[in-house]
């Protein structure tokens, strides 16, 4: 291991997926199926696997290990996996059909991805990911999964996110909630079989490791406040991503990093924990006491025209007042081939640059700057349906987005018939998540990470309509034929709740739980979340500095250290306690942040999501160094001390490009 | 604005609740409803008073976590939930009363916060279609005409949310199972378990404690998606032909 370097971290062996069979693109699924070894349908009963998260890949996961026969404890913090935030992915899923003739291919979906993801993933696991596509659609079309269809009856495929085929399957502006509710029958119709056992308004606190495997996970039933213990053979965490960690989102309230966290704690690396995707089509902030932001598709951007006032005086004006030559289509301007289609990195960032010059419109909010103080800036870019309107008749903008209208006018009070939308961008999905190798196994043996709780698929950058291709993908189908292989060994040695390991993973839950209800401080751990996030958001956003990281990483350290003397948490344990339940998340975003910045300022340059002002080029577009960082950053906890996160370890896997010729994007 | 509000405390779901009285001031009508009640916690935190127990989670509208009665109506005066409620549908020194969804099939956990697993037992019953990962025919294989794919979509729309069963006097969960009912009885891949699927659930729903229906409509008024009221009639005309097709 070498020094600290930058007192920050250190460096320690490098790693490498080792399941990935070798041989030709096409052949290592295949193959990697065959070699994994098989459970006997009779033994299977006796295995018992947890799942942590029920949305596509947790819930499509367990529903699937219960119809092989397994035994499965489902668990999830909402009511019923029905809730699971993957509900409220609008636009579609994509699929390597090619049911439009125009040209699309496994092959041409794994190199979208690969480039979109800006060359920071895995080869082979995309190549997985666009290969199993195809299945998902006809699974899902198999449970009853409404989606849109031509008069002739087939399905209808649509263009998304700036590809040049149509290959995302849709179901209006409720893709997300359709797959969810389909994976969620599945699953309930395993409850009811008895294969699986769900536990809803629980959340899980630990995991527990016995001689270096996952044996289990403890509990917080959120009803009862009781703390329980769970045993298995395997655990498979699909918890989700951690983007409430720059506490305004496009995630749901309850999302949240705290299994991946505790997992991390206990062994597991976390990968690329800084790759942040802020999705430039979301609802402007409307003041301080916002709680959450709200995405709105980007399919919007294939009719809509997003622009500023080219002069920041006219910022206040009613834009049908701004004459066309007063108007800086910005986008189109710069990117004359894309325009208003780039990706999404490229639409966020150009829009940050237009209000940091000035030229945002809407409601000026309070934000914290470089030098710590405070100023008042526009954040909001027009999207304009005027012209689609004149060109396609309003009766054709309703009919494909009349429902996204609806919405808009519903949180905003405006009408976007008649005046232009205002978007700006969010936070919206994280690419990072817990390392895993080709089985999607963490390390830790016989812990398991699915969906955006892991960083496999991605790279730097998520391509539209591709998270509920990976979440189900892993659900269905990968997880359920990797996890056989290592449960082929079981049922392992018996595990009692007295063992050492199960004990002091249980009094660490309750002590820390004892440690929130008695510490009587002044303030909530909502406003300590909201702090949070406006540090995140400045230094760790869409635009990070070597400067600003280093003062994130200070102002995050007196945070924690300020909320671990002086929070207040109503209320007792044993209860329903929705501000005890807050206070656990908080204090794990708290120790993520800090990561997140370290990793964000090893990375010395621009790559998808993640954009260092020090590394761009003449006219301001990231610039990728493959020579020095073409590599998964995996960190290693490394313990605590003094009342402080010890520096963690970074292990590199190198990311060797055998099929793709890796290029610096260009959107030009 | 400033508001009175009357709300619902119960401390547990054996505890006896009552309505208690806050005031809130400086509220923007930008808010949503649950903002402002986020407002209304921050402060009693600080006070060193309980905050109020309610549920919510995706604050879109989409994933049917959240659901109040408001000042009487299931979700508030407009159609739409209550995370998408926003404070400019009320009036500057109104009294807002808030209360949990009432019905026997969904008791009080705490305050606002009600059980509603009643509905997943309904959907356990036969909610789904039959169809194992891996064992599916390729997409194209099986065309739905596109009515019949809309009448699918349009009920499939439903986020589970019981506002329905908190708006009708019976209490009856039938717009919600009509909409399961209609959704995978209008595609081709839900036929083969057409008429065990209506059975099954129908008396999943009597025993969980719902009401029956006796055709009032306040279910459909007050679904923010607007599931049309018809898919009760198609619930009943499928239970109806159940019954000959069956044995
Ligand atoms: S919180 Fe999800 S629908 Fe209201």
């Amino acid at each position: 291991m070498t020094d600290l370097i930058q007192g920050l971290y250190s460096e320690g062996e490098k790693i490498a997926d080792t399941k990935a069979p070798a041989g030709p693109i096409d052949k290592k699924w295949t193959q990697r199926k065959f070699d994994a070894k098989l459970v006997n349908p009779a033994n299977r009963r006796k295995l018992d696997v947890i799942v942590v998260g029920t949305g596509l890949a947790g819930g499509a996961g367990a529903a699937t290990l219960g119809e092989a026969g397994y035994n499965v404890k489902a668990f999830c913090y909402q009511d019923s996996p029905r809730r699971a935030h993957s509900i409220a992915a609008q636009g579609g899923i994509n699929a390597a059909k090619n049911y439009k003739g125009d040209g699309d291919s496994i092959h041409r979906l794994f190199y979208d991805t690969v480039k979109g993801g800006d060359y920071r993933s895995r080869e082979t696991n995309v190549y997985r990911l666009a290969e199993v596509s195809a299945d998902i659609i006809d699974q899902c079309v198999a449970q009853g999964v409404p989606f849109a269809r031509e008069y002739g009856g087939l399905l209808d495929n649509r263009s998304f996110g700036g590809v040049q085929v149509s290959r995302t399957f849709y179901a209006r502006g409720q893709t997300g909630q359709q797959l969810l509710i389909g994976a969620y029958q599945a699953l309930e119709r395993q409850i009811a079989a008895g294969t699986v056992e769900m536990f809803t308004r629980h959340e899980m606190l630990e995991v527990i490791v016995v001689d270096g495997k996952a044996r289990g996970i403890i509990a917080r039933d959120m009803v009862t406040g009781e703390i329980e213990t769970h045993l298995a053979d395997a655990v498979v965490l699909a918890s989700g991503g951690y983007g409430n960690v720059f506490f305004l989102s496009t995630n749901a309230m309850g999302c949240n990093v705290t299994a991946a966290w505790r997992a991390h704690r206990k062994g597991a690396y976390f990968g690329n924990p800084c790759y942040t995707q802020i999705h430039p089509t979301c609802i402007p902030q409307h003041g301080d006491k916002q709680s959450k932001l709200t995405l709105m598709s980007e399919s919007l951007r294939n009719d809509g025209r997003i622009w500023v006032p080219k002069r920041a005086e006219d910022c206040d004006k009613d834009p049908r007042q701004i004459p066309e030559e007063d108007r800086d289509y910005y986008l189109e301007r710069i990117y004359p081939s894309f325009g208003n289609l780039v990706p999404r990195d490229i639409a966020s960032r150009q829009a940050k640059n237009m209000c940091d010059e000035g030229r945002g419109v809407g409601p000026a909010v309070v934000e914290l700057q470089e030098d710590g103080s405070e100023r008042e800036v526009r954040r909001g870019v027009y999207l304009d349906f005027a012209e689609a309107i004149s060109r396609m008749g309003k009766d054709a903008v309703s009919a494909k987005y009349g429902n996204l209208f609806d919405m808009y006018e519903r949180i905003t009070g405006d009408n976007p018939y008649e005046t232009p939308m205002r978007i700006y961008p969010a936070v919206h999905y994280t690419m990072g998540g817990l390392w895993v190798d080709y089985d999607l196994q963490s390390s830790i043996p016989g812990l398991f990470v699915t969906g955006e709780a892991n960083f496999s698929d991605h790279g730097a950058n998520r391509l539209g309509a591709s998270a509920l291709m990976q979440g189900l993908a892993d659900g269905y189908f990968v997880m359920p034929n990797t996890i056989r292989n290592y449960l082929a060994d079981g049922p392992f040695d018996k595990l009692d709740e007295s063992h050492p390991a199960v004990q002091e993973a249980r009094q660490s839950v309750e002590s820390r739980v004892e440690r929130f209800l008695t510490m009587g401080g002044t303030r909530s751990a909502d406003s300590y979340h909201k702090e949070l996030g406006r540090i995140m958001w400045e230094y760790c956003g869409m635009e990070r500095t070597e400067e600003g990281l280093k003062k994130a990483i200070g102002m995050i350290r007196d945070l924690r250290e300020d909320f671990w003397t002086n929070l207040r948490v109503p209320g007792q344990g044993r209860e329903l306690n929705q501000s005890l339940e807050k206070a656990g998340r908080v204090a794990d975003f708290l120790e993520l942040g800090e990561l997140m910045c370290i990793d964000a300022l090893h990375r010395r340059e621009s790559c998808g999501g993640h954009f260092r002002a020090e590394s761009q080029t003449e006219d301001g577009e990231a610039l990728r160094h493959d020579d020095e960082f073409a590599y998964v950053a995996a960190w290693e906890f490394a313990g605590d001390g003094d009342g402080r996160m010890s520096a963690p370890v970074l292990h590199k896997e190198d990311l060797v490009y055998e099929f793709i010729e890796l290029k610096q994007r260009s959107y030009k | 604005m400033n508001l009175t509000l009357k709300i619902w405390r119960q401390a547990g779901p054996q505890a006896k609740g009552s309505m208690e009285t806050y005031q809130v001031t400086d509220i923007s009508e930008d808010m949503s409803f649950l903002e402002m009640l986020d407002v209304l916690n921050e402060d009693l935190t600080e006070r060193g008073e309980e905050p109020v127990a309610f549920d919510s989670d995706c604050r879109e509208g989409i994933c049917g976590m959240c659901g109040l009665m408001i000042s009487g109506h299931a979700h508030g005066p407009e159609v739409t939930t209550t995370c998408q409620l926003h404070m400019r549908s009320f009036r500057d020194g109104e009294t807002i009363t808030i209360e949990p969804w009432r019905a026997d099939a969904f008791p009080v956990i705490k305050d606002l916060v009600v059980d509603r697993s009643s509905f997943d037992r309904i959907i356990q019953a036969g909610g789904f279609i039959s169809a194992n990962t891996g064992a599916a025919p390729e997409a194209h294989s099986v065309p739905v005409p596109k009515p019949l794919a809309d009448r699918a979509f349009e009920s499939a729309a439903c986020i589970g949310c019981g506002a329905c069963v908190a708006a009708c006097p019976n209490a009856s969960g039938m717009l919600f199972m009509g909409a399961k009912i209609t959704h995978l009885g209008s595609l081709p891949q839900g036929q083969p378990e057409r008429w065990a699927r209506v059975q099954n659930m129908v008396a999943t729903h009597d025993a969980e404690g719902f009401g029956g229906c006796t055709n009032i409509g306040e279910c459909s008024a007050a679904c923010p998606k607007e599931i049309p009221l018809d898919v009760i009639s198609t619930l009943n005309s499928d239970l109806r032909k159940s019954r000959s097709q069956r044995h």
